[in-house]
């Protein structure tokens, strides 16, 4: 059992403004450990894009961060509608959001295929009406 | 190899009163207060000029080389910075400022400003390459430059390796007098400056080995002289100059870099903060249809730089009168081979967050700065002399620091002293 770095962030419901802050935090924590730059880049943009859907669709949440030696774990969970068919929102394009969220340059259906491009392990738990657990794993 | 770290912006021990102004405003946390005086940490700081303008004290000032330093060279070129117009008022014209430089014993004038008109071009033509990946980041401001260097590795490669207009200015005014027959050593070419960050690209550059730029003058060093002679003036513009057009005037505000450039979509950007918060954005991807962003430090471009004479606001005013008497979109440019102007050399990231070259040792540390982040107060109040009570849980750990700096903390051990 090595070392271990925890950092707990909520996220706010339909909140854009405080969106991101966590995975910059997380970014600066990175940096100071003298992760590669290229692992940083998609530990934030992952965490980013798990954030906003937890903003977007899960009603806010919650983001739990462990970083060890050799990898970073991160689980956004959220207690919102769940995910009905998740085959279907891992396609590119697919989208729930609603036009308003769109208008706002949102829901393109680009999010959880972009975190799996990003990420080396992705696990997706949800339950309808109960919500949804992202794990994001990426290894330095 | 040990790095040597020039810096413009230094400090004035006598002025400097150990107050924490400068430390909570340093974008990079690169200033401390120790033993009562302020202290630049040279590897962090990345000459934006922010210290210079907050200190109530003016104990920060920006190193500039002095005005005599131009008669080091028999051959003197002044290279303006296009924010220079915007320091006097209508009754002071371009052609009036221009003139009133070769009275102050300047032998040659290129203006900066056509030197930035050629720059728009060549980035017109670097945007137009599908392969750059977008948004592509404007390299004009060095202080810009310098925090992708420390804080954000994965944009260096979004950087336009396009040479700044000042030293282009510099290659093509020495080019023009060589042209002439003066021999190159004999030829010194000074930038006249509202940035200090520019004084350490000229000292310490980054995007080649060495500058062509041979001194750098403060705007506001010259200013009192430069308007004594445009009021000794008798005519108004006799002199003929090669002017730029209202392009290269606009250089100097914000928004004036990508209204050039007409076309795609671009945002302009200005304010260290704010260059920072658009940069998180980027890295993270999350800055849609963006071709390019114009990152300035200075609030309001660089007629806000910190070696300015005049309020940036009406600078502003005054700038907009200079770009409308000039001919609308570029004047002359002589734009040759454009190869030239691109970047010899390149900026390596340089991680100064770094804790230790050991991961595990690094992880450890850490764990240690969140222990004595909890057990400090959590004010803020800067009275140790770091920014936050992070900062100086960081310090401690680095060995900068001891916990005591704390007053509360002082108070708490001194507490538990008298109640032994």
């Amino acid at each position: 059992m090595g070392q271990m770095i925890i950092r707990d962030f909520d996220i706010p419901a339909n909140d854009f403004s405080v969106a991101g802050e966590a995975s910059s935090t997380v970014r600066k924590l990175l940096s100071q450990l003298g992760v590669a730059p290229d692992r940083i880049k998609r530990t934030a943009i992952a965490m980013y894009e798990a954030e906003i859907n937890a903003v977007i669709h899960g009603r806010g949440g919650k983001a739990h961060v462990e970083i060890s030696g050799d990898k970073i774990i991160i689980e956004i969970s959220d207690e919102g509608p769940g995910i009905e068919d998740l085959e279907l929102a891992m396609q590119e394009g697919y989208s729930t959001a609603t036009d308003s969220i769109r208008e706002m340059g949102f829901g393109a259906g680009m999010g959880l295929p972009n975190i799996k491009k990003h990420a080396d392990e992705l696990v997706i738990k949800s339950e309808k009406d109960k919500g949804t657990v992202v794990t994001i794993t990426v290894n330095f | 190899m040990k790095q040597i770290y020039f810096h413009s912006v230094t400090l004035d021990k006598d002025k400097c009163r150990g107050c924490t102004n400068c430390i909570k405003y340093c974008p990079t946390e690169a200033i401390r207060v120790r033993n009562g005086k302020a202290v630049i940490i040279k590897e962090r700081c990345i000459d934006c000029g922010e210290c210079i303008r907050i200190c109530p004290y003016h104990a920060k000032k920006a190193v500039t080389d002095p005005f005599d330093s131009i008669r080091d060279y028999e051959y003197k070129i002044a290279l303006p910075a296009p924010s220079l117009y915007g320091q006097f008022g209508p009754d002071y014209t371009r052609e009036r400022i221009l003139k009133g430089l070769l009275g102050l014993g300047f032998d040659q004038i290129f203006e900066v400003a056509r030197a930035a008109e050629i720059v728009t071009m060549a980035t017109q033509k670097y945007l137009q390459n599908p392969d750059v990946k977008k948004p592509v980041i404007s390299s004009a401001c060095p202080a810009v430059v310098r925090l992708i260097q420390v804080r954000f590795p994965n944009l260096i490669d979004r950087l336009i390796k396009i040479k700044s207009p000042m030293e282009v200015a510099a290659i093509l005014a020495k080019n023009e007098a060589m042209e002439k027959g003066i021999p190159a050593d004999k030829i010194g070419a000074f930038f006249i400056s509202p940035c200090a960050a520019k004084v350490t690209s000229v000292k310490a550059p980054y995007e080649n080995s060495r500058s062509d730029v041979n001194g750098v003058l403060a705007i506001k060093d010259i200013y009192v002289p430069l308007l004594d002679q445009m009021k000794k003036q008798k005519t108004a513009a006799d002199t003929h100059f090669d002017l730029s057009g209202s392009i290269g005037v606009s250089w100097a505000g914000t928004g004036g870099e990508s209204t050039a450039l007409d076309k795609g979509r671009y945002i302009a950007v200005h304010g260290i903060k704010n260059v920072n918060a658009i940069l998180e954005q980027t890295v993270r991807e999350s800055l849609k249809d963006i071709d390019f962003i114009e990152a300035l430090a200075c609030p309001e471009g660089c007629l806000g730089g910190p070696l300015v004479a005049e309020n940036p606001f009406v600078a502003k005013a005054n700038l907009r009168n200079e770009a409308e008497r000039a001919s609308a979109g570029i004047g002359q440019a002589p734009l040759d081979d454009d190869q030239q102007y691109i970047w010899e050399s390149n900026v390596e990231y340089r991680p100064i967050l770094k804790l230790d070259d050991d991961m595990v040792k690094a992880l450890v540390k850490m764990q240690r700065i969140d222990e004595l982040t909890d057990e400090l107060p959590g004010l803020d109040c800067g009275a140790c002399g770091a920014p936050s009570c992070r900062a100086l849980a960081e310090d401690i750990v680095r060995d900068n620091a001891v916990l005591t700096q704390c007053i509360i903390k002082l108070r708490e051990k001194v507490d538990e002293l008298e109640s032994e």
